[in-house]
């Protein structure tokens, strides 16, 4: 397991992933740095993500789209913030609509990710995400169970619905 | 999707200190707002206005226990914004397996 920390702050709503690998820091930031390597990473095998906009610069937008199961391709966005490679990224991302433009009716989450060498040739990458109401947290978690999640996740509604606390 | 405005409810009332204790001291359940309010250097009247918020949020609710009518959290809807995080973290752990597959991969994956 290469994640080495999660801190969940429920209050200012953020989730704050740390991880380290065996790589350089360069390394890593091809990952997100090179559309074709991000893609296979951002969703899962049963839940591909191809890029089809990427321009890693300050104000530059990246778009894509996932291919569900059922063939559905449910589409995203990114706008860069800033960059600094290999070091840094912070992007908004949200919703699209079917023709590529913005999703107004949804709230747009923000990421910055950190990327440091922490020597004998490994690096520390962070990822902290940001959601601006506590409904936009639900929307996004929702939107990342989407692309993200398999069969282990049903939808927000299901576990709002839930009568009982968690199996624990 | 439909948007549901009970969790903005659920933070909302959780955005303040003093529901926030009211909360945590009412799991026990053996308090009434009257003893909750001895608690807090503030009127009766503005923890009861706290207990409020925070039954409208269903973070807690009144029940009966002899004579007596006490305050009780809701656990389950506590739980709320923790596990909405808890699936966020599962969706970031999946994607750095990932991350770490990649880079363990042959050289081919750098061309």
């Amino acid at each position: 397991m290469t994640v080495t920390a999660v801190n969940k702050d429920t209050e200012a709503l953020t989730l704050d992933v740390t991880a380290e690998f065996d790589a350089t820091p360069e390394r890593v930031w091809q990952l997100w740095a090179d559309p074709r390597q991000l893609e296979r990473w951002w969703g899962p095998p049963s839940y591909p993500a191809t890029f089809t906009e990427f321009d890693l610069t300050p104000g530059g937008h990246a778009a894509y789209y996932m291919t569900t199961p059922t063939g559905d391709t449910p589409k995203g966005w990114w706008e860069i913030l800033e960059v600094d490679p290999p070091r840094s990224l912070s992007l908004h991302d949200g919703f699209a609509n079917e023709d590529g433009t913005r999703n107004t009716d949804f709230p747009e989450g923000t990421m910055h990710v950190a990327i440091t060498d922490i020597g004998g040739g490994r690096t520390r990458m962070s990822i902290l995400s940001l959601f601006p109401t506590p409904a936009a947290m639900e929307e996004l978690v929702a939107m990342g169970m989407v692309e993200g999640m398999t069969e282990a996740v049903g939808q927000i509604d299901a576990i709002l619905a839930e009568p009982v606390p968690a199996r624990a | 999707m439909e948007a549901t405005p009970d969790i903005d409810r659920v933070f909302g009332a959780l955005a303040d200190v003093t529901r926030r204790d009211i909360v945590s001291r009412a799991i026990a359940g053996n308090e009434g707002v009257a003893e909750l309010a001895l608690h807090y250097p503030m009127s009766f009247a503005a923890v009861q206005k706290h207990v409020a918020v925070l039954e409208r949020a269903g973070l807690v609710s009144k029940e009966r226990n002899g004579r007596r009518k006490v305050v009780r959290t809701n656990i389950e809807r506590l739980g709320v914004a923790r596990r909405l995080l808890d699936r966020y973290e599962d969706l970031w752990r999946g994607r750095i397996d990932r991350m770490t597959d990649l880079l363990t991969d042959k050289k081919e994956t750098l061309s």
